[in-house]
């Protein structure tokens, strides 16, 4: 019964996907376009949670088109986007030359310092790719549900010095992303960059190193506690015998350096590679609540998922591990509309957020306010391939502090000037700080916020940089 | 993984629901209370050092003289010679020039074997068994964090230097302070008035909205009080997480704005810092050398400071680390996660000396170091020694206080 119920279901959406699409094509163009009215009553309130979390905040009109044309039918053009996306097409993959080497240069020589230039270099044009990318899509879950997996693969070029290997990652995480997580696992756990991040790269048959085994069980698909001391150890022998090219960027199999097994893990007993192990984890059951409860906890509320949540969360995502229908799942939830599900905007939501209500381009943008991006995204925690480590970065409150306060307000100050604020300056005073608020898709303004900026109606590009850095702006409400 | 960061845990950590509260103090409470209610000169203080990763306990404290060492790790082995003699066939690790003085100076007191039963090979949970001192059972509330909820429910009693709060100073009711490092500047003029009213509590907004709020009226007020020495310190350490990630700069600023703070008499009677990096899978023996390194340079230079003063002679030291690692070393000249390390002790009230047995290289637990010390007895004699409480009352019932203070 419930198969047959959400399988019509899929169809409708299907059926209004082109519509749906429109959404964020409009927008593109000043003058909204009305589109078809949904049945079910719009919901202003869901649909900017949708744009936020499944999105990567809506552009000016979005929001409005989106309230227009309902909450199930933006949920699936999000879900489902078809057409062309010249935002996508206008920000190609950066195409790198070999790696830089300086074979047999000492520590500290100057063709050690050059070759050590041009790996930071390479990062730093990767990272402003990426930025870019997620400022200019219109089609945004690719980019959003990219950023997710980074999050939870979470590798940092600091330690794989490749910006290839980190780009082919990244690319795998949009390739993949929104599919099947066991096409995904599978992938990452012989993806180059990976190998070279936890050491798998170095894992050889009787001497085998545990790195990979574990975080991939801890961390990537089970979650502590789903597995033992034992399954880390028989794991890593399945693991062994993968090799790195850094030249090439790809990884190979050594039969002579991988051990044959048979390895006991989790209860099986067989001769496991790679694959067969990601299989095997991956389909235990506390492999799926582990995912689904990540996914709910990030993109829906921070207090995990009840039991009937939790089955229903699981029984979307199924036996396939689809993705897609896990984040349907969690967006239709009666969860997903708690007043009481507040997220906090991690930077790189906030910034890329901001961009896009900005419409700012950060590869158009003229030089200083590009390095005070970049600065920014540091002094904030940040930085788009390079997190703290292989957990990833925090959610919540962690981000709230006096030191992240100081730099928001200065990167918001260094980027509104570049901004259009037509919408802004062509209201009169009094208008402008509900002006400010529509192109930032706010919700309602406390008081005490709307006083502030009361202060600023004189000043646009200060008006909106202070809204910008308002509690209000902080958080997805 | 090749950093594990305060953050990094608190993401991993289930003690993160109470955080973010005492994170609202700041600098300009603590530098108001050094003025009007300082800490007694005669108070001791704790400054605890927290190494993440899982640092290589016989690559600090090197058993250079056991044959099972060198067998053990053909690769990765100090010779005899290259360590810093201490007694009993151990030495300090090569970088550690500054602590072995202290040894010889008899400040240093070495626990050794230090770790709890049936330990967890994952950072996340053992280094969540160490903050929270339970083994068993997962605690909502880190052992400092119960300190303060029994010492009066000051978050300025203990604080974290860094941005983000680890859960050891989480507890039921209080959480400890994190005064961050750097941002101290502000806009002027009509921007920075309007900046200032963000700031107010707007009845009725959600827990994180109120919270980032909150943290722009503690911005300003720690600006007007604390900037020039913070932004100093600040500059050192971003200057430092640029160039090698993790930053032994970073460790020496952390510190060098605990040494501030105690000069001044400001009211915290814990300091809670630290370093990451320690997760050596690979190429361990260079890693781990400046790292050590770093620690080494960062606390002896503290120490030293601290011994000028009245106040500073009363501080005591402590560096600890989730994990030492696995006796053998992998594939990769590394090795990976073990069982039980060292814990380090130091300063002028310190009774220099081993203390606890080291741990067998031959008799071990599937590879591992069994324990010889169980970490709630250092936390326990710490608690007791310096924080003049009964440790019971944090850590229940059966502990022992040692005599290194």
């Amino acid at each position: 019964m419930r198969l047959k119920r959400s399988a019509s279901h899929l169809r409708v959406f299907r059926l209004s996907s082109a519509t749906a699409l429109n959404i964020f094509k409009v927008a593109m163009s000043p003058g909204a376009v009305a589109g078809p009215r949904a049945e079910e009553p719009a919901d202003r309130d869901a649909l900017r949670r949708l744009l936020q979390r499944l999105g990567l905040g809506p552009r000016p009109g979005e929001l409005d088109r989106a309230v227009k044309v309902g909450f199930a039918a933006t949920l699936e053009g999000l879900l489902h986007p078809v057409g062309a996306d010249a935002g996508l097409v206008s920000t190609p993959v950066p195409v790198f030359g070999l790696e830089p080497t300086a074979p047999g240069a000492k520590p500290g020589s100057a063709a050690r310092r050059a070759v050590n230039q041009q790996v930071a270099a390479r990062a730093m044009e990767l990272q402003a790719w990426w930025v870019d990318r997620m400022a200019a899509v219109d089609a945004p879950l690719p980019e959003r549900l990219a950023w997710f997996w980074h999050g939870h693969f979470a590798t940092a070029i600091g330690k794989v010095r490749s910006a290839p290997m980190m780009l082919a990652q990244n690319e795998t995480f949009r390739r993949l992303g929104a599919g099947d997580f066991r096409e995904l696992a599978r992938a990452l756990i012989v993806d180059p960059a990976m190998l070279v991040w936890l050491d798998g790269a170095q894992n050889r048959k009787g001497r085998p190193n545990e790195n990979l085994a574990r975080e991939f069980m801890e961390l990537f698909t089970l979650g502590v506690g789903n597995y033992t001391e034992t399954d880390v150890r028989q794991a890593a022998r399945a693991l062994t015998g993968w090799r790195v090219n850094r030249v090439t960027g790809t990884a190979s199999l050594l039969a002579a350096q991988h051990d044959p097994g048979p390895q006991t893990i989790q209860g099986t007993t067989a001769s496991l590679d790679a694959t067969g192990f990601a299989d095997l984890v991956v389909a235990r059951p506390e492999s799926a609540e582990f995912i689904a409860t990540r996914m709910w906890t990030r993109f829906a509320s921070t207090t995990p998922p009840g039991p009937a949540t939790l089955a229903a969360l699981t029984a979307a995502y199924g036996p396939r591990r689809d993705i897609t229908a896990l984040l349907h799942a969690i967006a239709t939830n009666p969860g997903f509309r708690d007043p009481a599900a507040v997220l906090v905007r991690q930077p790189v939501e906030w910034v890329v957020a901001m961009l896009r209500a900005l419409r700012l381009r950060p590869s158009a943008l003229p030089a200083p306010a590009q390095r005070a991006l970049r600065a920014g995204l540091t002094q904030l925690g940040q930085v788009p391939f390079d997190p703290p480590n292989v957990g990833g970065w925090p959610s919540g409150t962690a981000w709230l502090t006096t030191a992240a306060a100081a730099a928001r307000l200065t990167l918001a100050q260094a980027l509104t000037p570049h901004a259009d604020l037509t919408l802004v300056t062509a209201a009169a005073r009094p208008a402008r700080v509900d002006a400010t608020a529509a192109l930032l898709g706010l919700s309602t303004l406390r008081d005490r916020t709307r006083a502030a900026l009361d202060g600023l109606t004189d000043n646009p590009p200060q008006l909106v940089a202070l809204a910008l850095a308002s509690p209000e702006n902080l958080v997805s409400g | 993984m090749n950093s594990l960061t305060r953050r990094r845990f608190l993401a991993a950590s289930g003690v993160t629901a109470t955080v973010a509260a005492g994170a609202a103090l700041g600098w300009f409470e603590l530098i108001d209370r050094a003025r009007t209610d300082p800490l007694p000169t005669n108070a001791h203080v704790l400054v605890l050092l927290t190494l993440y990763g899982g640092n290589d306990g016989l690559g600090t404290v090197i058993p250079a003289a056991d044959p099972a060492y060198q067998q053990a790790r053909p690769d990765l082995a100090y010779a005899e010679h290259e360590v810093l003699p201490l007694r009993e066939g151990l030495g300090l690790n090569p970088g550690m020039t500054g602590l072995k003085k202290l040894w010889d100076d008899r400040h240093l007191a070495i626990v050794r074997g230090v770790s709890y039963p049936q330990p967890d090979h994952s950072h996340f949970r053992s280094m969540a068994i160490w903050q929270t001192a339970s083994p068993t059972d997962p605690l909502p509330t880190g052992w400092l964090g119960r300190w303060l909820d029994a010492s009066g429910s000051d978050p300025l009693l203990a604080v974290s230097i860094g941005p983000v709060l680890p859960p050891m100073l989480a507890g039921a009711t209080t959480a400890g302070a994190a005064l961050p490092l750097g941002g101290l500047t502000l806009p002027q003029g009509a921007l920075g008035r309007a900046f200032t009213a963000l700031g107010q509590p707007a009845p009725g907004e959600p827990a994180p909205q109120a919270a980032a709020a909150a943290a722009v009226t503690d911005l300003h007020r720690a600006v007007t009080a604390f900037a020039s020495a913070v932004n100093t310190t600040a500059k050192n350490t971003l200057t430092a997480r640029a160039t090698n990630g993790v930053g032994g700069g970073a460790l020496a600023a952390q510190l060098d704005v605990v040494a501030r703070c105690i000069e001044i008499g400001a009211p915290s009677r814990v300091y809670c810092v630290s370093l990451g990096g320690f997760d050596t899978h690979a190429d361990e023996r260079s890693t781990q050398q400046r790292l050590l390194n770093q620690v080494d340079s960062a606390v002896a230079a503290f120490l030293d400071r601290m011994a000028t003063t009245d106040r500073g002679r009363k501080v005591v030291l402590a560096a600890y680390s989730e994990f030492g690692r696995r006796v053998a070393a992998n594939a990769s000249q590394g090795t990976d996660h073990g069982t039980s390390g060292p814990v380090l002790i130091a300063g002028q009230t310190v009774i220099g000396g081993f203390y606890g047995d080291q741990p067998s290289l031959t008799d071990l637990n599937d590879g591992d170091l069994k324990t010889t010390t169980d970490f709630r007895d250092t936390y326990a004699t710490l608690l007791a020694k310096v924080l003049d409480t009964d440790p019971a009352r944090i850590l229940g019932p059966g502990r022992t206080v040692a005599t290194y203070l």
